[in-house]
């Protein structure tokens, strides 16, 4: 353990090193007071990680921390999950490229959490053990829709790690003048370690931390640029109005979602993706039983609402300061230094100096450390837990199971930071929703169906739910953003950026009908044990107590 | 589960009260919810001018009040449903565990 933390401060410092070859090309100065808050966050982390690899030891402690997590302790983890880079950099980023627009974002992310927790968060207590597909393969066969599960959730996890890898490299770049490249191997190399080491309990500890320490950071935020303008919000919307070259038409919803399609489309992404996204479902089998996973939801929705309404002041601020004279500076070549995600942290240095843009710059690492630590946790569980040991190796022990794990975490890790320099230029608040479209459209159905409707099967799960992967998966590559801007094509085969809204129907539709004309005996014993399944559900009589799953 | 236990719970009329309580009332609140934010998305995508609307004399749109009041109401209806179903709903559920206790 201790072997690789060396390993790494060489592996940093080097980089440190490299950056200052590209100083002078970026004119940034190497910022003393960031780079020791950076520092301190990461040791302060590591040391958490290393009390809860002690008290990690079986598969349960890996996966749920034990299940010893309280409902207030969950919210605030479910919260910090939610708050990641591209929600914080990225729709903060889009707020001051685009106004309003970015707004509907915010308020499309928060409603999805009413509807988990009426029909979801106390069911996956009740139901499950330490991923969502343990719910789908209730009285399903474990081999399909774990296969399908684990495919659905690795596809998000990839989708979701891009956009917060890109994030995390760029915040580095700027701040250290760093290169992209190396910023992104050490938050591969930063992640690994935790999870690895320190499995959920880590994860959950970073999560909580970071939560507390972003929400505080942007709400001094607000109200420094609340101060600037006499806690006026008009007066603030003036100001940004005159310096954006958009004008008025800030205030109110725009271009960005062009359509009607488009926009049901990002709705339904946004609304019925957080119900299906593998790292925020894992939080609530951390917890001890259904009265602690409905608390979580009412303190997750709270601080993440409250959140957006600040990131709405902050993204205005942003509009109305960096495009201000004396934000000249901020510019390179007429663009913001480090792309639109940087504009709250630019904003941070213009508000408080270096010692303040050192603590948000900080807070957004730890943000994307957090969020990619949990994120790896979902994809590793998906492979060690999913596939390994329950389809590949049914006897595997506990210690096969968390070798997987950690070898998974590894391998995530990678991919990860190969796909984060591949698609550098992508707005990361843009690929989040695409790994909200996918969650929506392959996890969701499958989960919401096994949940309430009894004539689900087998063949009808998995066939719709794998119609529901392809079709968003397909209708990704052919549409605008990778075919036209990635790929190079001329015009996109799909015109929506958004497919949700096709895919989702797709799944509905496949499941419902493969699983009606399913007329198999195994089909018809599925059916029988939903009664079961039902009570189980709704009572929470024979689901696994908190510490023993 | 053991077939008996599942059999006793289902004829529990506590057990079909709480589904039937739990369900209805999840439902009437999903839909408000829904409704409100398939309302706001129906605006953007068919009248966005509407949003546009200002306020009194000053530039700041309607549609900012309009976004606060959903993030607001959002936060509220989970507080709601939590109040229910970790007082109301829990009751209910215990006393059914209770009813089943020799089966457990």
């Amino acid at each position: 353990m201790f072997k690789i933390l060396a390993l790494i401060s060489i592996i940093a410092l080097g980089a440190f090193a490299a950056g200052d070859a590209t100083f002078e090309a970026t004119k940034r100065e190497l910022n003393i007071p960031a780079i020791i808050m950076f520092f301190a966050f990461i040791v302060f982390t590591l040391g958490l990680t290393v009390w809860a690899a002690r008290k990690t030891k079986s598969a349960s402690d890996f996966y749920t921390a034990g299940g010893g997590i309280t409902g207030f302790q969950n919210g605030l983890a479910i919260a910090g999950d939610y708050m990641s880079a591209a929600a914080f950099l990225g729709v903060s980023g889009l707020i001051y490229l685009k106004g309003y627009d970015g707004v509907i974002y915010a308020v499309s992310f928060l409603v999805g959490w009413p509807i988990i927790l009426f029909f979801m968060a106390e069911k996956l207590r009740n139901l499950g053990k330490f991923t969502f597909a343990d719910i789908a393969a209730y009285r399903l066969g474990q081999k399909e829709i774990r296969t399908l599960a684990a495919f659905g959730t690795i596809s998000v996890v990839v989708l979701y790690l891009i956009a917060q890898m890109v994030g995390a490299g760029k915040l580095i770049q700027v701040l250290f003048g760093m290169e992209y490249e190396f910023a992104v191997m050490l938050v591969g190399v930063m992640m690994i370690i935790y999870v690895t080491f320190g499995g959920m309990l880590a994860t959950t500890w970073v999560q909580i931390i970071k939560a507390c320490l972003l929400l505080t950071g942007v709400t001094v935020m607000a109200v420094m640029v609340l101060y600037a303008f006499d806690f006026s919000f008009e007066s603030l919307a003036v100001k940004a109005v005159e310096n954006h070259t958009a004008g008025e038409s800030i205030l109110a919803p725009g271009g960005f979602i062009s359509d009607p399609i488009s926009a049901i489309s990002l709705g339904m992404a946004l609304m019925l993706g957080t119900a299906g996204l593998p790292h925020v479902l894992m939080r609530f089998f951390t917890v001890g039983n259904a009265k602690e996973a409905r608390k979580s939801v009412v303190y997750a929705t709270g601080f993440v609402g409250y959140f957006w309404i600040i990131i709405t002041v902050v993204g205005f601020g942003a509009i109305a300061f960096l495009n201000s004279p004396e934000g000249a500076q901020y510019y390179v070549d007429g663009k913001l230094f480090g792309g639109n995600n940087m504009a709250s942290i630019h904003l941070s240095h213009m508000l408080g100096g270096n010692a303040f843009l050192g603590f948000i710059s900080a807070v957004a690492f730890a943000t994307i450390l957090a969020v990619v630590s949990g994120l790896t946790l979902a994809g590793a569980s998906a492979i060690s837990h999913d596939l390994y040991s329950n389809v590949i190796n049914p006897d595997a022990s506990d210690e096969q199971i968390v070798k997987i794990s950690r070898i998974t975490v590894v391998a995530v890790g990678i991919v990860g930071v190969t796909l984060g320099i591949a698609f550098e230029s992508q707005n990361i608040a843009y690929m989040v929703g695409l790994a909200f479209g996918i969650a929506a459209s392959a996890n969701f159905p499958i989960l919401f169906l096994s949940i309430y409707w009894r004539g689900l099967t087998t063949r009808g799960a998995f066939l719709g739910g794998l119609a529901g992967l392809l079709t968003a998966v397909t209708l990704v590559i052919v549409g605008p953003i990778v075919w036209v801007q990635i790929l190079g094509n001329a015009e996109a085969l799909f015109p929506y950026k958004h497919p949700a809204l096709f895919s989702v129907t797709v799944a509905f539709v496949g499941i419902w009908f493969f699983s009606k004309t399913d007329n198999s005996e195994r089909g018809k014993n599925e059916k029988e044990m939903f009664r079961a399944q039902n009570v189980r559900a709704n009572t929470g009589i024979g689901s696994a107590g908190a510490v023993d799953h | 589960m053991k077939d008996e236990l599942v059999e006793r719970i289902e004829n529990n009329p506590k057990y079909q009260e709480l589904v039937s309580k739990k369900n209805s009332f999840g439902i009437k609140l999903g839909i408000f919810v829904l409704v409100m934010f398939y309302s706001y998305i129906m605006v953007i995508a068919f009248n966005k001018e509407l949003l546009a609307t200002k306020m009194g004399d000053g530039l700041t749109t309607i549609a900012f009040p309009i976004a606060l009041a959903i993030l607001v109401i959002s936060f509220l209806t989970t507080v709601i449903y939590v109040k229910r179903a970790n007082g109301e709903f829990e009751d209910l559920n215990d006393e059914i565990k209770e009813d089943v206790k020799d089966l457990l």
